[in-house]
């Protein structure tokens, strides 16, 4: 009954474009040769039907990675989201392991809210693997704009100091990117 | 030659030796933590990090392997925290809230608006 | 040097059975769910420290298939858990 419709609907519906397909069939392609690693013919004809078939279900979602993303300096700053990412995870890991391994567990639950300015789906998803992985928040859901995010030590509930102590920092970057 | 060998030789074991103790700190959080969701958070870091940090110290040690162990810790880094926001967000829709006393939830209106939402659509 | 990888696989085999016991636990099947997901990411590191005590290369391979096999199957679970499949 959930099963989205609406993805069988707008199949139908959808202009198809060949330049995006031939695109997203070169991206999925790489990606079939990043995980297999070897080029013997009979795996090289595999890999071209099935990235022929994945990329014509999937090219009406295909947002990831537009040409523009190529240039200087958005690596500059994919690079820069990198190392704060890293930082993250460390910390959280640390935190993770306090947590865990003080004989009282330290935890005070709860589930947030607050609004996102990102406008594409991929930036989006970017956001919420990063969250999952910083210090004490795991995303649940977006709906639309809004992020839920279980907090393991809930010090406000306010949208706004929600979001400058969880998603300030990717976001910032995020913005610079996909904007 | 041979420095750099040795040197990238004890790197990775020190790699190795961190991912696993905190896979295991990860595996304790699933076993001590009270809640579902507490759960699903200590075991979701711990082990992502852990897990590539393992496979990376392995990388390090044999460099002949580097490109695909490299694409498996590209592949946990997206995959890992995906699937734990799939089954913490198929938990609260089948029913499981969260445990703790002091209850700070603004999920459940938004879940309850979406719901009745689709079964307009739904029959209409 | 081996001995820091015995080690590392010493304590995998902790943490496989720390979560083992949640899985045979934990009372409802979402909590079995978390369990056999840490277990598949647990699994996919040893696998892959065996590969290199071993010294074969095919380990690799097994730990890049059963990385994408276990994503798959706790997606699936958890669209059943859902009651959307």
């Amino acid at each position: 009954m959930f099963f989205c419709p609406e993805i069988f609907k707008s199949m139908h519906t959808y202009k198809f474009s060949l330049k995006k397909f031939i695109y997203s069939f070169v991206i999925v392609l790489l990606i079939w040769y990043g995980f297999t690693t070897s080029f013997e013919p009979t795996e090289l004809i595999t890999g071209i039907l099935i990235s022929l078939i994945i990329a014509y279900i999937s090219v009406k979602n295909f947002n990831c990675c537009d040409p523009i993303l190529m240039m200087p300096s958005h690596i500059l700053h994919f690079i820069k989201y990198f190392f704060v990412f890293i930082g993250a995870l460390i910390k959280a890991n640390l935190d993770v392991a306090h947590r865990v391994l003080s004989p009282e567990l330290p935890i005070n639950p709860g589930i947030v809210t607050f609004k996102t300015k990102l406008t594409n789906e991929f930036a989006k998803m970017i956001l919420a693997n990063s969250i999952t992985l910083t210090p004490g928040t795991l995303t649940i859901d977006i709906i639309k704009n809004n992020f839920y995010v279980h907090w393991i030590d809930v010090t406000t509930e306010d949208p706004e100091k929600v979001y400058k102590e969880i998603a300030e920092p990717f976001e910032k970057i995020l913005l610079k990117i996909y904007n | 030659m041979e420095i750099i060998h040795e040197i990238l030789k004890y790197i990775g074991l020190a790699f190795i030796l961190i991912g696993s103790i905190f896979l295991f700190l990860g595996a304790l959080g699933i076993y001590r933590m009270p809640d579902l969701y507490n759960r699903l958070q200590a075991g979701t870091k711990a082990s992502t990090l852990g897990a590539m940090s393992v496979i990376l110290g392995v990388g390090l040690l044999q460099p002949f392997w580097l490109i695909k162990l490299i694409i498996i810790i590209i592949f946990i880094g997206f995959a890992n925290p995906l699937s734990s926001h799939a089954l913490a967000r198929a938990s609260y829709r089948a029913g499981i809230k969260p445990c703790c006393e002091k209850e700070i939830d603004f999920y459940g209106k938004a879940v309850e608006k979406q719901l009745k939402k689709i079964k307009k659509n739904y029959k209409t | 040097m081996d001995i820091i990888i015995y080690i590392a696989l010493t304590l995998i085999a902790l943490s496989s059975l720390l979560s083992f016991v949640r899985f045979v636990k934990g009372p409802t099947a979402a909590d079995r769910a978390i369990a056999l997901d840490t277990l598949s990411v647990i699994g996919i590191a040893g696998i892959v420290l065996l590969g290199y005590l071993f010294k074969r290369y095919i380990y690799i391979d097994l730990a890049l298939v059963y990385a994408v096999l276990g994503f798959i199957g706790i997606i699936v679970i958890a669209r059943f858990i859902e009651k959307a499949l």
